[in-house]
């Protein structure tokens, strides 16, 4: 039999449905204009916001502005794809049948939060390539440290995206966008994630611990002191191990 | 090959809360055939469905597909099945050509989308984001997406719903295409007419129950229940329903249907031809008809059922 649909199945290689799950998400997400706008603008203009503003808001740091925030802003960033935007768009993912349509592929679970990961990479290089251009040309001169940057990010990457894809398994779409939302803002002005944990006063010992406070403190180490923030980014791993074992008790295909 | 079964059910039990889906349902599936899965709103069709492809864990009893346990074989099962969502199932943003890119790539040997969208009527909406699509566009999506892997069984819950008719057509003379390629499919469906066209078995299920199985001649004939209808010149005498019944005999059932007709239900044969024709004698009516009715699937169905069909 060799008619034109003469069974001829099989899965493609795990890499190649990693690739086309990640780039199929990242255009989804670059596509849409309220996520762009928490990706790359609301962060672009906290960065200008903030070293314009700095004198006048009484904010003093011993170096320029635009050193201390810029990597600060960068956390923001990671925070706005990896949490909010993975978030939402899983819940409304779910809602509109994707995953469940994705349950009978050849795509595994692994596969899936792979392909998910990758589409944040690939975002997440966008941003930092806008938020440091922004940064440079209002003269940020970082002393970098390579290593401390990537473990960083990538650390708070896993931590924002556990915790987004429990929270997309537990709660509505709906439900989904306002959490996601209202924690991003709370996080944003709360969570010492622009401003370092020392502008907290005793309530930095606390915010450290969030998240937020964790990533935006080791982004400062890499790229202020050229350290690595041990304890932070042993923190990152703990709230990620904790979103990887949520999202395992809450995800189904449907 | 056709060795194993496409699908099996055995003793299959759901329930959602305490309300019981599916009742120890057993059916079998054999491959490249077309089978269609008949029943009425709730009837546990869909939960069935959903059972053999994966999404829910039997309760009790076994599901195999393609001799796999469709839970704790996903892995291997999944390249091996194709599946129609009864919706959705994309995202709001994406086009149409773009989702149906992104399936073929996670396959291994993919059908050409160019040609599939060609035959499944996508061409002139390729490029239109699915939430723009029309129901009847959303539905043809969902049918290219569960074919561009090349399946060898494909299951297709209610696949030709809000279709218009010509459409309809396209999508039975495909479904027949693919049963000649030997892809086994297996359907759900409201609809007598497609069921009749379609398949070659029947199940139909009732309140989670299999009611009966058959292909469409076997459900329409099997039955010993036919129908003869008399017309006559004119008008019968009074009495005439209770005398045609005792020259039939108790098995039979006459009723009046007007002036000049009756109908009868009941064991038909030729000595009952015979027999009415006889009685028009004794009574000197005149027969100006006498039709034999055949049950069609829809009369099977109600019996079964005794419920209605709403679509």
């Amino acid at each position: 039999m060799t008619g034109t649909f003469t069974p001829m199945p099989g899965a493609a290689p795990l890499p190649r449905q990693v690739l086309a799950q990640a780039g199929m998400e990242a255009r989804l997400m670059l596509r849409n204009g309220e996520q762009l706008l928490l990706a790359v603008v609301i962060p672009a203009i906290v960065l200008v916001g903030g070293v314009q503003g700095s004198d006048r808001i009484g904010l003093d740091f011993s170096r320029p502005a635009v050193d201390v925030l810029t990597p600060g802003v960068l956390a923001l960033a990671i925070m706005s794809t990896a949490f909010t935007s993975l978030a939402i768009a899983t819940g409304f993912e779910r809602r509109y049948g994707v995953i469940k349509r994705l349950g009978t592929s050849p795509l595994s679970r692994t596969g899936l939060l792979a392909g998910k990961v990758g589409a944040l990479l690939l975002v997440e290089v966008l941003q930092v390539a806008v938020i440091s251009g922004v940064g440079l040309a209002m003269g940020w001169s970082p002393r970098v440290d390579v290593v401390a940057t990537v473990l960083a990010l990538v650390l708070g990457t896993a931590a924002f995206a556990g915790l987004g894809l429990a929270l997309a398994g537990s709660l509505r779409a709906e439900a989904t966008l306002a959490a996601a939302n209202l924690v991003y803002l709370l996080l944003l002005a709360g969570g010492a994630v622009v401003l370092p944990t020392s502008a907290y006063g005793d309530f930095g010992e606390v915010v450290r611990w969030l998240p937020s406070g964790a990533l935006g403190n080791a982004m400062r180490d890499a790229l202020i002191d050229s350290a690595v923030a041990w304890r932070e980014l042993a923190v990152l791993v703990g709230w990620a191990v904790g979103g990887a074992v949520l999202t395992a008790r809450t995800f189904t295909w449907e | 090959m056709p060795a194993i079964p496409a699908v099996s059910v055995d003793g299959l039990v759901m329930r959602y809360g305490d309300k019981l889906a599916v009742d120890g349902l057993s059916l079998t599936v054999e491959q490249q055939t077309i089978t269609a899965v008949l029943g009425p709103n709730g009837a546990g069709k869909t939960t069935t469905l959903e059972t053999c492809e994966g999404y829910r864990t039997p309760h009790q009893g076994t599901v195999r597909v393609l001799g796999l346990d469709p839970v704790r074989q996903r892995s291997e099962l999944h390249p091996r099945i194709g599946v129609m969502l009864q919706g959705g199932g994309a995202w709001s943003g994406v086009r149409a050509m773009e989702m149906l890119r992104h399936m073929a790539k996670l396959h291994a040997h993919p059908l050409d989308v160019d040609m599939l969208a060609e035959r499944i009527g996508l061409g002139d909406c390729g490029r239109t984001p699915y939430r723009r699509l029309s129901g009847g566009q959303q539905q043809r999506l969902a049918l290219a997406l569960a074919l561009v892997g090349r399946p060898e069984v494909v299951f297709v819950d209610e696949p030709t719903a809000g279709m218009d008719p010509a459409v309809r057509r396209t999508t039975w003379e495909l479904l027949e295409e693919l049963r000649a390629d030997g892809v086994t499919v297996v359907l759900t469906t409201h609809y007598m007419d497609e069921a009749e066209h379609l398949a070659d078995t029947i199940h139909i299920i009732d309140r989670g129950r299999l009611v009966a199985s058959g292909t469409p001649l076997e459900l329409t004939r099997g039955g010993t229940v036919t129908t003869i209808r008399l017309v006559v010149t004119q008008p019968f005498p009074d009495g005439a329903p209770d005398s045609l019944r005792e020259a039939l005999g108790p098995e039979t059932v006459v009723s009046q249907l007007d002036a000049v007709s009756l109908l009868v239900t009941g064991p038909a044969d030729a000595s009952t031809l015979a027999k009415v024709s006889r009685w028009c004698d004794e009574q000197g009516v005149l027969p100006e008809s006498l039709t034999l009715g055949q049950r069609n699937l829809e009369d099977v169905f109600l019996d079964l059922t005794g419920g209605e069909l709403t679509p």
